[in-house]
């Protein structure tokens, strides 16, 4: 009998001990769940939020911060903004960026928008990054972009007399490394949602499109014509991009192999993540190696300039004859209305700069 | 001796907990149905995608690069006539070997039924433009220039044609629509694939299989020369995969 209240007296002792826990307050930074357009909301699934890195406002304000803060850099000189701005869109202008030491890398910057709806979360052109806290570790310490260690990355911040402050408000802790460096980062580009273009206005019918741009959808929907859609999304699917990976035809020999370097499958080789269509009014050059200055020599591509080899997309279609020979006046609207897609409040949001 | 009770206690619950096991009767029963694929009874996974190792009946050697299709209006048909129809659909994706198997969240009572199908693609109820926000988000939508609504079948790969090129093809099935007039024409070409009388008395899987080789023969002996692409406004073409695809598929086995 003795035993038995002994094992009950202990079990009492660990429920009250473990009860005891929940008088301690923890420190909750202020939730700021993403402003989900109501096209998006419509339309599409919801984004993709980790349930370890939540949107908070001090997580956000912190990720912005060192978005545009050259002290991830090795010697202080570039920001992630440097190659990703805003009035661009989030990329640059260059065909390839430069990093610290002036060296160029091997692929256009990407433009950042609408991260979140990545739903496989394969980043990067050629998908080598499983989500958006992960691709953020990438160019920090890439020895031709930031080339810095997280080493000194998170000694730099420590010793900084404002980070410490900002990670304890926005993480609850005022130690400092990499794994909340990127999340903080994370959490300030899933804020960078574009869903404010000429095009959407028209969908909401708040907005017209000429002629010629209504003209130009059609190109893009119709399967003899452009058959954009097919990889580009459509009216139903406001991303504009299937977020997969494919080999548009760019060249009869593959030599930056894209995902194939990643997956290991000669399959892959050749393919690249589809980029979304919006707002390429602000994000040339275009194609993963920013091979293409105008959407005229997009466009000219796949209508006139496709390259036949093993792993082309069966979509890619007249491959023989270069492509789907589109008339001068369907190539002039589908540029009109590609440029629809551009998103002018996006660009201009006071949120997402730096003063 | 005072320890024998616990362990009693615990040995009672271990077999009481095994009381749920499928060896029991029950009166509700959750249907699946596995989708396996095969060229002429060679089976096909994605490991046996992008080389080009089949045969079609017209004899063009073909790989196949992608391959996804939706089923839907699952409906069991009581001997009595009652119809059960069980809510959803599902996009079968062998090229990500994803939604491979499918359970209706509904159940179904226990006994005999006179037949259990469900549709290739989706009805016309069902085919309603945009409003699948899953379907949307995988870029599974038909243009509103064909009439809108979902694809039933995106099959792509390359073939060999009649030059020794290796071509692409992209044999899509989707609702026919002629637009070559003014208004569009439709014709139907979801079907319903009837897997045949059953008696269910547990939690049934139904194996179904899919020959992929009999979107190519029968009764229309597909030439990928000729139609290899832009086949979804082809209304003809539609007619065609219609007419091939409702002996495509077949019951293996049900397990339950």
């Amino acid at each position: 009998m003795k035993q038995w209240i002994t094992h009950i007296s202990c079990l009492l002792i660990f429920i009250c001990a473990s009860c005891s826990n929940e008088t301690i307050e923890q420190y909750v930074p202020t939730p700021s769940p993403l402003q989900i357009p109501q096209l998006f909301q419509d339309k599409i699934l919801d984004p993709v939020i980790p349930i370890n890195n939540p949107q908070t406002v001090e997580g956000i304000t912190l990720g912005k911060k060192l978005f545009f803060d050259p002290i991830l850099s090795a010697n202080n000189t570039q920001a992630c903004a440097d190659c990703h701005a805003p009035e661009n869109a989030f990329t640059d202008v260059d065909r390839f960026s430069d990093g610290v030491d002036g060296i160029l890398g091997n692929r256009n910057a990407m433009p950042l928008f609408n991260l979140a709806w990545n739903y496989d979360e394969k980043f990067f052109w050629d998908g080598s990054a499983f989500s958006l806290e992960h691709q953020a570790f990438a160019p920090v310490t890439d020895p031709i972009e930031m080339k810095s260690t997280w080493i000194e990355v998170a000694q730099k911040l420590q010793e900084h007399s404002e980070y410490p402050n900002l990670f304890n408000l926005a993480f609850g802790t005022s130690t400092i490394d990499s794994s909340l460096v990127t999340k903080a980062i994370a959490q300030f580009e899933r804020t960078l949602i574009s869903s404010n273009s000429k095009f959407d206005n028209y969908l909401i019918g708040e907005g017209t499109l000429t002629t010629e741009e209504l003209n130009g959808f059609n190109v893009f929907m119709d399967e003899t014509k452009g058959d954009c859609f097919h990889c580009h999304g459509s009216e139903n699917n406001p991303l504009w991009t299937d977020n997969l990976f494919h080999n548009n035809g760019l060249d009869a020999v593959v030599t930056d192999l894209g995902l194939g370097e990643v997956t290991g499958d000669p399959a892959d080789n050749g393919k690249f993540k589809s980029p979304s269509l919006r707002n390429l009014a602000f994000t040339a050059p275009y194609m993963h190696d920013g091979r293409f200055a105008t959407l005229d020599e997009v466009i000219n591509h796949y209508s006139e300039g496709l390259q036949n080899s093993p792993t082309i997309d069966p979509l890619m279609k007249k491959v023989a004859q270069g492509g789907v020979q589109l008339s001068a006046q369907d190539k002039a609207d589908l540029k009109a209305f590609l440029l629809t897609l551009s998103d002018h409040e996006f660009i201009n949001n006071s949120d997402f700069k730096n003063f | 001796m005072q320890r024998i009770v616990p362990i009693f206690i615990f040995s009672l619950i271990t077999l009481l907990s095994c009381g749920t096991d499928n060896d029991d009767i029950v009166s509700q029963a959750n249907v699946t149905f596995n989708f396996s694929h095969n060229w002429d009874a060679s089976p096909i996974t994605n490991t046996n995608f992008n080389t080009i190792q089949y045969t079609n009946a017209n004899g063009e050697q073909l790989s196949i690069t992608k391959l996804r299709y939706l089923i839907s209006n699952i409906t069991c048909q009581k001997e009595n006539g009652e119809i059960i129809t069980l809510d959803g659909y599902n996009l079968v994706d062998v090229t990500n070997n994803t939604n491979l198997s499918f359970t209706p969240l509904s159940t179904i009572p226990t006994g005999t039924y006179s037949s259990v199908s469900f549709t290739f693609g989706f009805n016309n109820d069902d085919n309603i433009d945009g409003i699948y926000q899953d379907l949307n988000s995988t870029s599974w939508n038909v243009p509103t220039i064909l009439g809108g609504g979902y694809h039933f079948m995106q099959l792509e790969g390359k073939f060999v044609d009649n030059t020794t090129t290796e071509t692409g093809y992209a044999y899509h099935a989707i609702k026919a629509v002629d637009n070559s007039g003014a208004t569009l024409v439709f014709n139907d070409t979801f079907f319903e694939v009837d897997l045949g009388k059953i008696t269910i008395t547990n939690n049934a899987t139904f194996n179904i299989e899919m020959n992929i080789a009999e979107w190519f023969v029968n009764p229309n002996t597909w030439d990928l020369n000729v139609l290899n692409n832009m086949l979804m406004p082809n209304f003809n073409a539609q007619i065609m995969m219609f007419e091939n695809g409702k002996n495509a598929f077949s019951l293996k086995s049900v397990n339950q």
